[in-house]
């Protein structure tokens, strides 16, 4: 019996991992064909050359940078505040950080586009820089479940009101409390949500798209639609970018205390 | 645990020496930025879309929209995306599921778990458009893998009717990012079987098939049903793939309302509108689905 399953477990598992090394294998492999009869890394060449790509690319790294310093800045005081002195408002944040999986992103933008127009009381999409602020927001509210969650989940692993009060008898005020006190202890937390943040944000194609922003994502799909070998190479770089944030959480979890000495 | 929380926050009152009278807004203070900005950018935009789908160009209320959903094209979108995502959802929840068991409970050796969990966690966020290139140039009909099955094995899967970009191509892309998210989540529902109900079920005298029919899959049953369908949504709400993969040509809704949203191809705003609301409708009621069969899966997790 058990020698059975040791032998499913190994076919799914084999089976599984085909599946996901093919394409990945495949795509590298179709990246380097540029060249005709030779592997070259021409492909890779031809797109770090290409102006269009690093402008595209650090417009999309500055956005998730703003992405990840608003999100900081909305979840980390929210979560604080909610276990400190609202805890029986902890549902309903939830239930909001929690919208933007059940919302789809393009419903979103296509809000924005109706409720942000030139016209309207908050002309968002008047000037370039307002649309810049506003793509920056709804990648905020996309990664808004992940933050929340991770800063949740590292306000746990503290003794939150302890720290507070600690640090209100030597005479600290809000801003210090949460900046010195509440984030350091955090920033692990904090930094696994910007890493994830980031994956998400730097390849976004939906919103970039619909609201015209210069960024990564619609570029990607612009070479997708009109050259070869360039899409493969491009695929790998992503991959590996995903790859890298993910891997860094992974580093960082390793650093997070993991024992909860809260007292409740 | 909530209630000894607020029992304790109403009992002792933290150092600040402030009048309580002055103290009771500024609760709500620390709060406020993240509810406006809450409401502003997500539930304000997204009831406006509500409301203008019941409405008329005149702003007059009106079902008209809602009705028009059903004409052929729109329709058939919908059918075509509730079809994809079913299938990729139904076929990446039982592939996920079969992995998670492989390798939580197959006598892998152990560091295989960690390494298919990080992969997992890579995969399923990489969606989009770098994903549709991918299987262009595995599967697409220059790709690695089609030229490799017609030289070696003499198959040519496009000359069988295979294509990429078709029905079966989407889902055979978007199972990439469907299998690794039912990995992640359902791994510590797998976690949660306990070793001692299958040596239990072993001194009770049942067989492997018993064991796996009346204890595993009853207490994995409401987690796979859960996960299934926030795979489905999921599914339902991608664009980014589906659009680098076939195109605008595809007939599914996300792709029907990003080319509505570019240029208005429906010629009626509203109606646009309306799209949107089914899709909102859609989603919810899959993540409904998926809370309630969580919180019945929550019992065998203690």
């Amino acid at each position: 019996m058990k020698q059975g399953n040791r032998f499913w477990a190994w076919l799914v598992f084999g089976v599984g991992t085909t599946y996901f090394v093919l394409p990945l294998v495949a795509t590298f492999e179709f990246s380097l064909r540029k060249r005709r009869g030779e592997y070259s890394f021409d492909a890779y060449r031809s797109v770090f050359g290409d102006p269009n790509f690093q402008a595209t690319f650090t417009y999309s790294v500055v956005v998730a940078v703003f992405t990840i310093l608003l999100g900081v800045l909305l979840v980390v005081p929210t979560a604080y505040w909610i276990r400190l002195r609202l805890p029986h408002l902890r549902p309903v944040v939830e239930f909001i950080t929690l919208l933007p999986l059940v919302i789809p992103a393009i419903v979103i933008v296509f809000g924005y586009i109706r409720m942000f127009g030139s016209n309207s009381a908050l002309p968002f999409l008047a000037t370039a820089r307002g649309a810049d602020a506003l793509l920056v927001i709804g990648y905020a509210v996309l990664a808004l479940p992940y933050m929340y969650r991770a800063v949740d989940t590292g306000l746990r692993t503290i003794d939150v009101r302890t720290l507070t009060e600690a640090a209100q008898i030597l005479g600290a005020g809000w801003t210090i409390i949460i900046a010195r006190i509440i984030l350091p202890n955090v920033l692990i937390a904090v930094l696994s949500g910007a890493f994830l943040s980031f994956a998400i944000v730097i390849g976004e194609f939906t919103m970039a798209s619909l609201l015209n922003r210069p960024a990564f994502g619609p570029y990607l799909q612009n070479i997708g639609a009109n050259s070869a070998y360039e899409p493969s190479a491009l695929a790998l770089i992503s991959f590996a970018i995903t790859w890298g944030c993910m891997s860094l959480i992974q580093i960082l979890s390793r650093f997070a205390p993991r024992s909860a000495n809260r007292p409740n | 645990m909530a209630d000894s929380t607020m029992s304790q926050t109403a009992s002792v009152s933290p150092g600040a020496p402030e009048i309580s009278r002055l103290r009771l807004p500024l609760h709500w203070l620390g709060v406020t930025p993240f509810f406006i900005f809450a409401l502003l950018f997500l539930i304000l935009p997204t009831v406006g879309l509500i409301a203008g789908a019941f409405k008329n160009a005149a702003g007059e209320y009106t079902l008209d929209n809602i009705i028009a959903l059903s004409q052929p094209k729109l329709a058939a979108a919908y059918w075509v995306s509730i079809q994809i995502s079913f299938v990729s959802a139904v076929l990446g929840a039982l592939i996920g599921l079969a992995m998670a068991v492989a390798v939580v409970r197959g006598g892998l050796p152990p560091w295989l778990r960690s390494a298919t969990l990080t992969f997992s966690g890579v995969a399923s966020n990489f969606a989009g458009v770098p994903l549709a290139f991918s299987f262009i140039a595995t599967l697409g009909r220059l790709g690695v893998a089609t030229i490799l099955l017609r030289d070696i094995f003499g198959i040519n899967i496009y000359s069988l009717g295979f294509s990429i970009f078709s029905f079966w191509g989407l889902i055979l892309t978007y199972l990439y990012f469907q299998i690794p998210l039912m990995i992640v989540i359902i791994t510590p529902a797998v976690d949660g079987l306990k070793k001692e109900w299958g040596e239990a079920a072993a001194t009770l005298g049942a067989t492997n098939w018993q064991y796996w029919r009346m204890v595993v899959i009853p207490v994995l049953w409401p987690s796979f049903l859960g996960t299934t369908v926030l795979l489905f949504a999921n599914a339902f709400g991608a664009v980014a793939t589906a659009y680098a993969l076939t195109g605008p040509s595809l007939n599914i809704v996300p792709i029907q309302l990003f080319a509505q949203i570019r240029g208005d191809v429906l010629y009626n705003p509203n109606l646009g509108y309306a799209l949107a609301f089914g899709m909102i409708v859609i989603t919810g009621l899959a993540n409904l689905f998926y809370i309630l069969f969580q919180r019945r899966a929550e019992r065998w997790l203690k």
